[in-house]
């Protein structure tokens, strides 16, 4: 029986949001791959939004679709690495091993993409990296059906298994008001049966354009967040299909010299081309003074990016809102009065990074 | 000088029965890793070879054998001196000692003495099997105690809890199957279940009192420790549970202690409810015309074979597709579910039994 619990964060703690204010923007956004880095591509995007802010850039139509494709493949991905751990810790080892195999091929993907495959550092401010692979977006489709295949089968070994719903019916719940004044966000929120989506409540790049529900439970305890993420994964499926079969062509980087590196032909070819990626690379990105607060539906809830410019080259402050430290923050809480096998089923179930709560 | 035949065999039997009980171990250790990489989508053990053959695996538990053999034996600072040693030894040894009284074929005749095929034969076979197998438990108490260890202590708490518990239900399932067979001996009940029931089905246990079988499969989880019942060593609370502070050889004496009861619980299965040696629809007689003695006991000894190899795979495959069990679930479990249920059970047979057979 758990009496009290205290959590003790902070053995991860690597000043994240100091070092931001040691380089230039551009140089930030390797750290946000160690954020969470069961998917790091969402810290990337969140991080290039917030720059972009300052500037009020357009990115090209192509460039946010590639961005919102590698967002939902990082929010299976994350949802499958909380799913599959959460059910090791209960003593289920083969959902974590059909899981993995699944993130697997999705992190080959991702590979392909960027050349990493967990500290991605695919976006860049004004765009990405580099456009798709050729192929790249037939291997994703091929990929999905294999994706709602392993779905079934965790659904299958675990949904209705009575010793499963045992361990976590009524396990680590909470009210919707209780987890809404922690400051809940993500799936755990919405396992409280709050329908708050930052895609639906707040829509970002082009989530307002598709079709797709933002799954809810009703009791707020480990069972529902497992069937709202699991919900969420085949609702982040749904997207994929959607965007893929509508992606446009076209560039992916926004055509701003005073933020995107000009291409190499005009590098080498042209004095402009020359002098603006000169600029770029010795001042960096020069924002105009102000600050700004972006915020995306991260796997785990809102991940917000507070940026302080003061019209230099380096950021001026960088403040990261982590979704994990609110629910780490409940973990008395959630747990206290419950068994201590409990505590090992509510920890896995809220999905702690410790990379992205201590930064 | 004549020694008589009895004699000779008896030490034959002696020998040959553990020996290959404990060639068993490295088999089902193989099967365990295989099979749970086939369950698992996963290749396996493939590594260990001798010259370029690997035989599919099947020497890593031989390596593992010897790994553990030529390891440093060790003991923490603070662990008892005497029972420390004692306690991987209190677990293997009932564990093949159960073993002794389970039939593998029925009777043989050697000239003109009958011979059974168990290690040596008691009327009251059953009871000698609970008797000792129950002091497995010891050796697991007095392991998390002697360890000093706070894990170990609280596995051994719980997997002493967790035995007792079981064993009563154990020994109350199989009361309907003695009830009706009328006999404590397993080669006699072995011996019953040869006739056909209605003309059809093979008159074994599992067909008489399924409610029992399912008790008495539940009771065997539990009694080997294995998931859903592993709460000995939960890894995810206990670290590794009673065997936390065991290293090397004493380690591996546990683990054989594991598999070894496993064979015994999956013999005594098959022999309860499936008609141990019996093959089905063929009597000894029958198959004595047939094959003569020897094609006899040896398609009986392949019946059992089959039988136990069946219920073996069935622990394994388990093992890799349940959640584990809380402590209190398990606890429930136990005496509010399987012990009512056992004690209805052996009332109904009675019933059944005394309103056929009249009063």
């Amino acid at each position: 029986m758990i009496v009290s619990c205290l959590p003790e964060i902070g053995y991860l703690h690597r000043a994240f949001e100091k070092s931001s204010e040691k380089g230039s923007y551009t140089e930030v956004i390797p750290y946000t791959d160690r954020l969470n880095y069961c998917s790091a591509m969402m810290n990337n995007v969140g991080y290039c939004m917030a720059v972009e802010k300052f500037f009020d850039l357009t990115i090209p139509e192509r460039g946010i679709y590639v961005r919102m494709i590698v967002s939902e493949m990082s929010r299976i991905m994350d949802h499958l690495v909380c799913i599959g751990t959460n059910a090791v810790d209960l003593g289920a080892l083969t959902n974590f091993w059909y899981f993995f195999q699944a993130r697997e091929e999705l992190y080959d993907l991702i590979e392909s993409l960027c050349g990493a495959r967990l500290t991605t550092t695919y976006t860049r401010i004004g765009g990405v990296m580099a456009d798709l692979p050729e192929g790249w977006a037939g291997r994703l489709e091929a990929l999905l059906a294999k994706l709602y295949k392993v779905l079934e089968d965790v659904d299958g070994l675990l949904t209705k298994n009575r010793i499963f719903i045992d361990r976590t019916r009524g396990v680590g719940g909470i009210s919707a008001e209780d987890a809404i004044g922690y400051g809940f966000t993500g799936p755990c929120l919405r396992a409280c049966g709050v329908a708050h989506d930052l895609r639906k409540a707040n829509p970002y790049m082009f989530y307002d354009r598709f079709q797709f529900d933002v799954p809810t439970g009703e009791r707020g305890d480990v069972y529902d967040r497992y069937l709202v993420r699991m919900a969420e994964m085949r609702q982040s499926l749904r997207l994929l299909e959607q965007l893929l079969a509508t992606l446009p062509g076209g560039p992916v980087n926004a055509d701003n010299p005073l933020v995107v590196l000009p291409p190499k032909e005009k590098v080498y070819g042209s004095i402009e081309g020359l002098i603006s990626q000169f600029e770029l690379i010795i001042k960096g990105v020069q924002p105009p003074a102000g600050e700004v607060y972006v915020a995306t539906e991260a796997a785990n809830g809102e991940l917000g990016f507070y940026i302080v410019s003061d019209g230099t080259g380096r950021p001026y402050r960088v403040r990261v809102r982590p979704p994990c430290f609110p629910l780490m923050s409940s973990m008395p809480h959630l747990v206290k009065g419950q068994m201590l096998a409990d505590m090992v089923a509510t920890l896995g179930s809220i999905n702690i990074i410790a990379g992205e709560l201590d930064r | 000088m004549t020694i008589e035949i009895p004699y000779i065999a008896a030490v034959l039997k002696a020998i040959a029965f553990p020996v290959m009980a404990l060639n068993m171990i490295p088999v089902l250790v193989w099967i365990e890793r295989r099979g749970s990489a086939f369950i698992q989508n996963r290749i396996g053990p493939n590594r260990a070879n001798i010259g370029s053959f690997t035989f599919l695996g099947l020497l890593h538990p031989f390596a593992d054998a010897m790994k553990f053999m030529f390891k440093e034996p060790f003991r923490p600072e603070n662990a008892h001196p005497v029972f420390y040693f004692l306690a991987p030894a209190l677990v293997v040894i009932p564990s093949l000692m159960a073993l002794a009284v389970i039939p593998i074929a029925d009777h043989v005749w050697v000239q003109g003495h009958e011979i059974s095929m168990s290690v040596t034969e008691l009327e009251y076979g059953i009871a000698y099997v609970f008797a000792v197998a129950s002091i497995g438990v010891l050796g697991i108490a007095i392991a998390g105690w002697a360890s000093n260890n706070k894990y170990s202590l609280l596995g051994g708490i719980r997997s002493t809890a967790q035995m007792i518990s079981y064993e009563l239900s154990l020994g109350l399932s199989v009361l309907g199957v003695l009830l009706i067979f009328g006999t404590l001996d397993l080669n006699e009940l072995a011996r019953g279940q040869g006739a056909l029931l209605w003309g059809v089905l093979p008159k074994w246990g599992v067909f008489l009192q399924p409610v029992g079988f399912l008790l008495f499969v539940v009771a065997c989880f539990a009694e080997a420790n294995r998931l859903p019942f592993d709460l000995p060593e939960g890894d995810s609370e206990l670290v590794a549970g009673y065997h936390t502070e065991y290293g090397g050889f004493k380690f591996s004496m546990f683990f054989m202690g594991e598999y070894v009861s496993m064979v015994t619980l999956a013999s005594l299965i098959a022999t309860l409810f499936f008609g141990g040696w019996q093959v089905p629809w063929m009597t000894t007689t029958a198959l004595d015309a047939h094959l003569g003695e020897l094609g006899r006991t040896l398609s009986q000894i392949a019946a059992f074979a089959v039988k136990i190899g069946f219920f073996l795979w069935l622990f394994i495959w388990v093992r890799w597709t349940l959640p584990r069990f809380r402590y209190d679930q398990l606890m429930r479990l136990g005496w509010k579910v399987v012990l009512p249920l056992a004690l209805v059970n052996i009332l109904v047979t009675a019933l059944v039994l005394l309103l056929a057979n009249g009063f």
